[in-house]
């Protein structure tokens, strides 16, 4: 008989309350240790153990119990080392012998607050149901009435603006034996814009990032513009750029982000003499889908020599972004005196705009937006956006659906006649589920000028693990198992840069085909379908009213 | 698709050629309706030239309605012009098919022709509202040396039916549209062509850039810019608010509606303004397919293509007169006797523009200018 203190075990946690419970197969097993070594959370130790085996020999049954040592491959059983379901096990092991699999019936959230402090993790909403955006079909094809069009053939110009478009009858325009000129007379600001890539990379920022991830996506970028004709930017996310780049002509395809805790600025603010090429634009963030209200942080242990050179700040020290921009204290000094600030940086020649999480309130910052003649676009960040690092209820339960967000924000704009002068980019779980074409088209279609995507360029460039189901999404510990979000050398080392760069021009160029197939179909190829949402249906009255945009079922 | 019939001469003649040239693209119409709308017209309203006339459709009680609307909102009734129906089987007769010219009011007399033009408007606008649900009153054009005819049937069984072939009534610009019905429903509202202050258009083929034209417009806040029961109706309004509205020469509606790219647009001299513009009016590019054939105040006429040309257009005819039509078939209807080695089938550059009475034919090419 056990004794009692062995039988009370009310204090432990059982493994069925795991998120992901490690499947071990002993008779593949090698016993090599890879995969206990590259566990990036420990949940997963080699172990000693003395087993009975009944054992018989000889043409008569003699059954006798024996006792052996063996050596096995065991699940740690508490919630700080929990398996996050990553594979890295897997990935490395030479036989097949060990994967995780998710358990559905896990406790997980009961339990990962110790030390009274919530759950912070990175990656995204942990919401693994179909969204809204994948629920939207195109409908309107042309076939008899109008000839659909051939992606193959015909010439398409899949391209947006970034930057405020003049309303036309405001247009410093004057008439010249029967041609249009620009009035030299006229003191009329033509704001900058952009003509770019409807498909924006979002803010991740360097420092988040690891080196050989940020300049994958950084010499994609500079590939898919100087050698594919494609103009796709890069948003940097906090934190400056590397000083070689802001000196660069590269730089014309970067929008450098300006955020809360101005990390990174004092570095490019001094750089503007040196710059041979303007910025594609600025973004200042005041809020991010994943984390509205929350502000940003860099860990301690991701601030490396190079981090800390680029952000001017001493190493290994946590660099904490408030919440908010703690020298604004209201809309007219967040918005209009920053974007102002900002312009005037650059000579007005670089396009400003705002960045907000998704929220009730955006159609009030529109119309703040709408009404400044400097603003030049308008990001809105819905729920489904990552984040490096937040607290998991931020992550889960903050923040608004980006497609009804966007939708009231485009007809606002309609409703005043400035649907075409303040761009609207829309982000938040684009290509949640690997849709990157359907999701930003159907965006596109109903208002966004473009979209800004982050999450799923990780996936599809260096094989991101994390998912829905809260597979790793441990961003923000620094352990990367891909080396994807890590400073650490050791990890970083595992992620080619060269590789990052050709899926980036592979991921685009073949968003760039599949957009042409939608709309080719559509009878749209000489401007983008900003607003077309006649082409749209959902199979949900409810959500066909709030978005206006047919039932189809 | 529909069909397009456009005459346009120094000298007056009767819609019949129109709808006769119509006849010649039979194919391409289904019987779905008819639209005509005449311009410099001659016979009995060649002496009033400056009145406007009120075309349109109403029933009985309609003209009651009608008569105590205008004569509330000042206007006087100088004269009644109604179409000589004859009964043709298969089209079903509305009680009244009119165009009516009246006086302005007296506080208008002497106001600017920009002033009369806003008024006429929205009395067009209201009668419509008035009339609408309804169907008591259809009114489809109000301004001065202008009619409008518009009626579900075949197009030369219509002409029969107006008695077109027995009035003397004449018109120097005649644009007639036979229609294939792709809209879901068969509407007077949807029949082209289209009319606004003087600016004119008919089309065939299918906007698939509609609901974002249409948004962009409705938002101008100008209330001529409403209806839309036909997709094809934005194609006038955009035209309108290029030219009256923006005050750009006529060249640059083609330049809105189907923008160059950067590069093409680097050989024009007004590329920068070209650049602001193709900004600025990026709502109203069209997608096609298109032909839009359209006339303007002054009475110049023009063919333009959407940037694909997925829609056939031909142009031809002799000094003084000119016929703009769908199919080179119409134009042999239209000016037989015309050196056919001169027809122009404008392609995705071009915009064909034909000078008021006919007098010149100019192919503008977009990319030079």
């Amino acid at each position: 008989m056990e004794s009692a203190s062995q039988l009370d075990h009310n204090h432990q946690i059982s493994l069925k309350e795991l998120p992901y419970l490690v499947r071990w197969r002993e008779d593949r097993c090698k016993r090599c240790g890879q995969c206990t070594a590259v566990c990036p959370v420990k949940a997963i130790v080699p172990a000693v153990k003395v087993q009975r085996v009944v054992h018989s020999e000889g043409a008569v049954p003699s059954p006798s119990a024996v006792r052996r040592i063996v050596h096995v491959i065991e699940q740690v059983v508490n919630m700080e080392n929990c398996c996050t379901g990553c594979g890295t096990c897997t990935l490395v092991c030479p036989n097949d012998a060990i994967e995780p699999e998710y358990n559905a019936f896990n406790k997980f959230l009961h339990f990962k607050n110790k030390g009274g402090e919530g759950y912070k993790r990175g990656g995204r909403r942990n919401d693994p149901s179909i969204s809204t955006l994948d629920r939207l079909k195109f409908t309107r094809i042309s076939m008899l009435t109008d000839p659909a069009l051939d992606a193959g053939r015909h010439e398409f110009r899949v391209r947006s603006l970034l930057g405020r478009i003049l309303p036309p009858d405001e247009l410093p325009l004057i008439q010249e034996n029967g041609k249009l000129a620009i009035d030299a007379e006229s003191d009329r600001f033509i704001p900058p814009v952009r003509e770019i890539f409807p498909i924006m990379i979002g803010s991740m920022s360097i420092g988040a990032l690891s080196p050989p991830m940020w300049e994958g996506l950084a010499m994609g970028v500079a590939y898919l513009n100087e050698v594919e004709g494609l103009p796709v930017v890069m948003c940097s996310g906090e934190g400056g750029v590397p000083p070689s780049l802001l000196k660069s002509k590269y730089l014309k395809y970067f929008i450098l982000q300006i955020a809360s805790g101005y990390f990174g600025w004092d570095e490019i603010v001094h750089a503007i003499p040196h710059m041979v090429e303007d910025p594609a634009g600025i973004e200042i963030k005041y809020g991010q889908g994943a984390k509205p209200g929350d502000g940003g942080l860099l860990m301690a242990q991701k601030v490396l020599k190079l981090i800390a050179g680029i952000r001017g700040v001493p190493q290994f020290v946590d660099l904490a972004s408030p919440p908010t921009h703690q020298t604004k204290y209201s809309i007219e000094e967040a918005v209009a005196k920053m974007i102002q600030s900002m312009s005037m940086a650059w000579g007005f020649r670089v396009p400003v705009y705002p960045k907000i999480s998704g929220t009730k309130t955006a159609r009030a910052v529109l119309n703040n937006l709408a009404r400044n003649p400097y603003a030049a676009a308008f990001s809105i960040d819905g729920e489904d956006g990552g984040t490096g690092a937040a607290y998991n209820v931020s992550i889960d339960k903050m923040g608004h659906p980006i497609v009804s967000n966007l939708r009231e924000c485009y007809l606002d704009l309609v409703r005043q006649g400035k649907q075409n002068e303040l761009p609207l980019i829309a982000a938040g779980g684009v290509g949640k589920k690997g849709n990157l074409a359907a999701n930003a088209a159907a965006l596109i279609m109903l208002g966004a000028s473009a979209v800004s995507v982050g999450k799923y360029f990780m996936q599809a460039t260096a094989n991101c693990l994390g998912d829905e189901f809260n597979r790793c999404n441990i961003c923000n510990t620094g352990k990367c198992p891909r080396g994807i979000t890590t400073q650490d050398p050791k990890l970083y080392r595992r992620l080619d840069s060269d590789k990052v760069a050709e899926r980036l021009v592979e991921v685009f160029k073949s968003a760039d085909v599949e957009l042409k197939k939608i709309f080719a179909p559509m009878g749209r190829s000489t401007e983008l379908p900003i607003g077309m949402s006649d082409g749209l249906s959902i199979d949900d009255k409810a959500m066909a009213d709030r978005l206006e945009i047919s039932y189809a079922c | 698709m529909c069909r397009l019939a456009a005459i346009t001469s120094r000298e007056y003649f009767s819609p019949m050629e129109s709808i006769l040239a119509l006849e010649t693209m039979k194919e391409g119409h289904d019987g779905s309706g008819l639209g005509l709308t005449m311009k410099n017209l001659g016979g009995e309203f060649e002496e009033m030239k400056h009145f406007p006339i009120l075309s349109g459709i109403c029933s009985t009680t309609g003209a009651k309605t009608l008569d105590e609307f205008m004569d509330k909102a000042g206007f006087r009734l100088k004269e009644i012009w109604a179409p000589k129906i004859k009964k043709v089987r298969g089209i079903t007769p509305r009680d009244h098919y009119f165009a009516r010219v009246y006086d302005y009011p007296t506080s208008y007399k002497h106001k600017s022709m920009k002033e009369k033009e806003e008024l006429l408007m929205n009395v067009r606008l209201t009668l419509r509202k008035i009339g609408e649900t309804d169907e008591s009153i259809f009114a489809f054009s109000f301004y001065p040396d202008v009619i409008t005819l518009k009626e579900v049937g075949d197009p030369l069984q219509l002409g029969e039916f107006f008695g077109l072939d027995r009035d003397s009534i004449k018109a120097k610009i005649v644009f007639a549209q036979g229609r294939q019905n792709t809209n879901y429903a068969i509407y007077l509202y949807a029949c082209h062509p289209f009319f606004i202050q003087g600016y004119c258009s008919m089309v065939n083929g299918e906007n698939t850039a509609f609901v974002p034209i249409r948004e962009f417009l409705m938002s101008r806040k100008f209330p001529g810019y409403a209806g839309y029961n036909s997709d094809s109706e934005v194609f006038a309004h955009i035209l309108h608010y290029t030219v009256r509205q923006l005050g750009f020469p006529l060249t640059y509606y083609k330049d809105v509606i189907t923008p160059l790219k950067e590069s093409e647009a680097g050989q024009r001299g007004d590329r920068e303004a070209l650049s602001l513009i193709k900004k600025s009016l990026r709502p109203l590019c069209i997608d096609g397919p298109n032909v839009i054939i359209g006339f303007v105040p002054d009475g110049s006429c023009f063919m333009v293509h959407d940037a694909k040309k997925l829609r056939p257009g031909v142009v031809g005819g002799v000094r003084g007169k000119y016929a703009l039509m769908s199919e080179e078939c119409g134009l042999d209807s239209a000016i037989p006797k015309r050196d056919k080695s001169k027809d122009l089938f404008p392609m995705k550059y071009d915009m064909v523009i034909i000078g008021p009475d006919a007098e010149e034919v100019k192919v503008w090419n977009q990319l030079h200018s």
